[in-house]
């Protein structure tokens, strides 16, 4: 070790270690879009249509994903819906 | 019957020609017949890498419109006579790379070569599928920083999914990561991601890590390939990813920062 690096301590925390963790998160989606089925786009833009025939949803409303799981595929949909739709029952 | 290898990484300015033109020497060097494609149509760079962007005459696009025959668009390399250089059309549209017409050039170049090395541009589009499509192996050229890395795994996943090998079902492209501009210092700082980092996030077989030197842009100054350049860390380190790729065990070298002299270490930060 030298006089001056003596004051300097290795950095493990540096933007090297940030950029491996956003890599990772960004890489796994990137990677689940690619290995999706062709037809989740079009199921995504069907089921938005039938949905705006009855509620007044944004267009980014509805979001379909696929997971994998070692024994099943589980299909997950989720609609937001807009504020005030909701039943005040 | 000639390997095609295809030189690729989505993102440019990586060191795909650097890398490309490194190869062909490197494998021309140990006496197999090379060749060197360009399929950067448009943007022709390869001939100033190689140092034969004077005798260029006819190009790739001459050759698959029938215009100019194979012999009369190869260049002979001046230095070793076992490479060949295939320049790209610096002016035609790169719509004229057709699947038939690459396939056809690439079909009688596997005569006469060993080893077939595919130059390709950065991107997803037409030069960059079609310098991929007839590939048997692999170099994603990938440096150690966020977009780099994101891009090489989107080309991995091309790479599994549109070249003939996938189309036919056959045995897939043997794919290799190396990772070039490496600094050691950086990564010792913690600024740059690691070797290791990287092999975590694309789990590709690591061909070899060239570290980052002025070697690189001497040689580019100068149209001589790298690896010809025996003395610098880059050549050395191209010279023994050639030695990898056919087949020898080599440890990877320049992974660590250089010992300094005393003055360096008492004063070097």
């Amino acid at each position: 070790m030298g006089l001056l690096s003596y004051f300097k301590s290795r950095s493990t925390s540096g933007s090297a270690s940030l950029a491996k963790e956003r890599l990772q998160i960004l890489v796994a989606h990137d990677r689940a879009g690619r290995d999706a089925p062709s037809y989740l786009p079009q199921l995504q833009r069907d089921i938005l249509k039938v949905l705006r025939k009855y509620v007044a949803v944004e267009p980014g409303a509805v979001n379909v994903n696929l997971e994998h799981d070692e024994h099943h595929e589980v299909l997950e949909l989720n609609i937001v819906l807009p504020e005030g739709e909701r039943s005040t029952g | 019957m000639s390997r095609i290898i295809v030189v690729t990484s989505g993102k440019g300015g990586v060191g795909k020609t650097t890398t490309a033109a490194a190869l062909a020497m490197g494998l021309a060097e140990r006496g197999f017949r090379s060749v060197v494609i360009d399929f950067d149509v448009g943007l022709r760079n390869l001939d100033l890498i190689m140092g034969c962007e004077r005798r260029v005459v006819y190009d790739f696009i001459n050759v698959i419109q029938g215009e100019a025959r194979l012999n009369q668009a190869l260049i002979k390399d001046k230095r070793n006579e076992n490479l060949f250089i295939l320049p790209a059309s610096q002016t035609r549209d790169k719509e004229a790379l057709t699947k038939e017409g690459v396939g056809k050039v690439l079909t009688d170049l596997s005569e006469d070569f060993d080893y077939i090395v595919c130059d390709s541009p950065a991107g997803i589009e037409l030069g960059a599928t079609m310098a991929m499509y007839y590939a048997d192996d692999a170099f994603v050229v990938t440096n150690p920083e966020v977009s780099s890395v994101r891009d090489s795994d989107r080309m991995i996943g091309i790479l599994s999914s549109k070249s003939q090998r996938a189309e036919e079902d056959r045995e897939p492209i043997r794919e290799y990561l190396l990772l070039t501009r490496y600094s050691p210092q950086r990564v010792e700082r913690g600024e740059m991601l690691s070797v290791e980092d990287v092999q975590d996030i694309l789990s590709l077989d690591l061909i070899g890590v060239i570290p980052e030197s002025q070697a690189v842009l001497n040689a580019s100054n100068s149209g001589v390939p790298v690896i010809m350049d025996g003395e610098s860390t880059a050549g050395q380190a191209y010279s023994d990813v050639v030695a990898r790729y056919l087949g020898e065990q080599l440890p990877h070298r320049f992974l660590e920062i250089e010992k300094r002299g005393l003055l360096g270490r008492l004063f070097g930060g």
